[in-house]
């Protein structure tokens, strides 16, 4: 394992900016995150560390060494493809083994049955281990999509969306797996994705991507209760940041645009009231779907709240975040 | 996969389907039969009519095909009794065999040509089919309307500069210059064909494999070629079948050592009365390369349609 930092990296697709001037460093060890809606150049960024793409200005350099220069063979990471992943000609142990078997590996054979039995058993594959890979059900394809990274102990391993193709119940439990593995081998990871909670669960540290630039680098805590931007502060949080005009409450501080309250910056029962459109009762908490002069709320409330539609709640801000114009933190 | 069927057909409905795809089968065959047939029946029996269904058979055709002959006296044919079984049947006739017919070699000739420049058309034409679908080329889309431009007329209609070109290289009547006709010919439906298969393939395979840790080039043989095997299969199918069957380049360019069978069957008529047995059995043998040639790919031809719909 290794630290991998990107140094100025700029890439472009004729005229589109994908990956603007990014300066950012995956410690030996982190599981860092990269966070953005679709286009905020995650995936290539992942490519501009494999080799698979060359940048267009800027420095990669994996352990210390830059490889700008060098084939995605020479880079020696291991990537796990959104989809597409398996060689569909191939059976599951021979997609495992590929890596293994190529000419800067050159593992003993019996090593890579060793290593294959070693990843099959964590990722439950044990079994489908002859299957063709083209045999195999979504959730089993990835997961031997993320076995072939595994067998390998690479300077990185880049994940582009692994779990993003699989069911709910599939995608909580190879979370933790995952994470549970990363943690165990002190793998450096650096993994893409737009869904906050792996964002949240998995990483030590987060990236926050917008339009090619990288907005804010942190921890997960440090990134969801300090966001610098309104940008950023929409990324995480469920229910989302709700947005209001400063001047609806006194108190905020001059040049103050926007007012960001999460559902824990709601104080209830004080305050201006808000009227009740509408509650969702999901089990564990409930979501009440406020009116406050206009301007739409949504906050929590505990499990067994007495609130109806049409009721009266008065609501204040506690410790908000405040944004300028621009949508920058100022408070 | 299974699973798809609505129903399961009955038994009466996979009888009635049997009977339709046996009947079509055997109409469809049925010229194929005949030639087969004919091959084995004696002349007369070959132009009996009506004609004969069943009949005594006889290696009389495939024996005229593959020797000439001569007319000798009685007195020459008893001093000279037949030594093997193929003498004797020529000696039934008041003949001698000479020696071999050109058959052989003819159709050797096509064998060297009609593979030699399906191998060349598909190699080359994976090659170019690969680098017009991954690579950034400049005219690249003027470029393969050029490459099929060349199929826009029928080949014979340059049959003229060709012929003529080839005097003055002194490709004509080579197995060379036939080969690179055919190739030349073959290649831009080798490249049409060859480059929709490889667009087919996601490039994610091969990046993944430059990952794991394998050059540009082992990528392409070894994820690349396996994958395109169906379309591999099928574009050298169709560019043997064109060599093969190839008569009118066949019988301008080539008179003596390149002549290619298609040219050759018809002069057997010609000798010495109309000997349907033997162009029948020169037409059987004439068959079986491509026969063979297709069934020994049709593995791939099938597996490559289920492949596909399965991904899907």
């Amino acid at each position: 394992m290794a630290e991998v930092a990107l140094k100025g990296v700029t890439k472009k697709f004729g005229s589109t900016v994908a990956v603007d001037d990014v300066t950012l460093t995956v410690e030996d060890g982190a599981f860092v995150v990269l966070l953005g809606p679709t286009g905020a150049g995650k995936t290539t960024m992942l490519r501009l560390i494999s080799g698979l793409e060359r940048p267009d200005a800027g420095d990669i350099v994996i352990s210390g060494r830059s490889v700008i220069g060098e084939t995605p063979a020479q880079r020696d990471v291991a990537m796990v493809f959104q989809q597409y992943s398996l060689y569909p000609h191939m059976s599951v142990r021979d997609n495992l083994a590929f890596p293994l078997r190529s000419p800067i590996l050159r593992t003993p054979e019996d090593e890579i049955k060793r290593k294959i039995a070693e990843v099959a058993e964590v990722l439950h594959i044990s079994h489908k281990l002859d299957n063709k890979a083209t045999a195999l059900s979504g959730g089993e394809m990835q997961r031997v999509s993320i076995g072939r990274a595994l067998v390998r102990d690479p300077a990185i391993y880049l994940m582009d969306e692994p779990l993003s193709s699989l069911d709910a119940k599939l995608r909580a439990d190879l979370r933790i797996e995952l994470k549970r593995i990363q943690a165990s081998l002190g793998a450096t990871l650096l993994y893409v994705t737009h869904d906050q909670i792996e964002a949240m669960t998995m990483a030590t540290h987060i990236g926050v991507l917008d339009e090619g630039k990288l907005v804010q680098f942190g921890a997960p805590r440090d990134i969801y209760e300090n966001p610098v931007s309104l940008y950023v502060a929409d990324r995480l949080g469920l229910p989302r940041i709700n947005r209001l005009p400063a001047d609806l409450f006194a108190g905020a501080p001059s040049g103050a645009k926007t007012i960001g309250l999460r559902p824990e910056h709601i104080q209830q029962g004080d305050g201006k009231p808000a009227k009740v459109v509408r509650v969702e009762h999901l089990g564990d908490q409930t979501r009440l779907h406020l009116d406050l002069d206009g301007h739409a709320v949504v906050t929590l409330s505990d499990a067994h709240t007495p609130l109806e539609p049409g009721d009266t709640l008065a609501i204040q801000p506690r410790n908000a975040l405040y944004f300028d114009a621009a949508g920058a933190r100022i408070a | 996969m299974s699973g798809y069927s609505v129903t399961e057909p009955s038994s009466t409905q996979k009888w009635v389907a049997g009977v339709l795809v046996i009947g079509y089968a055997l109409i469809t065959l049925m010229p194929l039969l005949w030639i087969l047939a004919t091959g084995f029946k004696s002349s007369a029996d070959s132009i009996a009519y009506p004609p004969k269904v069943t009949f005594q058979p006889t290696l009389e055709g495939y024996v005229n095909l593959f020797t000439t002959q001569t007319r000798q006296t009685p007195e020459y044919l008893d001093a000279h009794p037949p030594q093997t079984w193929y003498e004797e049947i020529v000696h039934d006739k008041g003949m001698v065999i000479a020696g071999p017919s050109r058959f052989g070699e003819r159709f050797m000739n096509s064998v060297i040509i009609g593979f030699g420049s399906t191998f060349l058309s598909v190699f080359l034409g994976t090659l170019a089919a690969y680098a017009f679908s991954r690579y950034r080329i400049p005219l690249k889309d003027d470029l393969l309307f050029f490459i099929l431009s060349t199929r826009m007329m029928p080949p014979i209609a340059v049959a003229i500069p060709i012929f003529l070109m080839f005097r003055n290289l002194g490709l004509s009547d080579t197995h060379t210059g036939m080969i690179l006709l055919y190739t030349a010919v073959n290649l831009s439906l080798s490249v049409w064909l060859l480059k929709g298969f490889i667009d087919e393939i996601p490039r994610e395979y091969e990046e993944a494999a430059l990952i794991d840790g394998y050059t540009r080039f082992q990528a392409f043989t070894k994820v690349v070629l396996p994958q395109a095997a169906t379309g591999i299969a099928a574009t050298a199918i169709f560019c043997l079948i064109f060599a093969w069957n190839e008569y009118a380049f066949a019988v301008l360019l080539t008179s003596g050592t390149a002549q290619t069978a298609p040219p050759f069957i018809p002069t057997i008529i010609g000798n010495g009365g109309q000997d349907w047995p033997a162009v029948a059995a020169g037409a059987t043998l004439f068959l079986l390369p491509v026969m063979v040639f297709t069934i020994l790919l049709r593995k791939h031809l099938l597996r490559g349609i289920t492949f596909g719909a399965v991904r899907k």
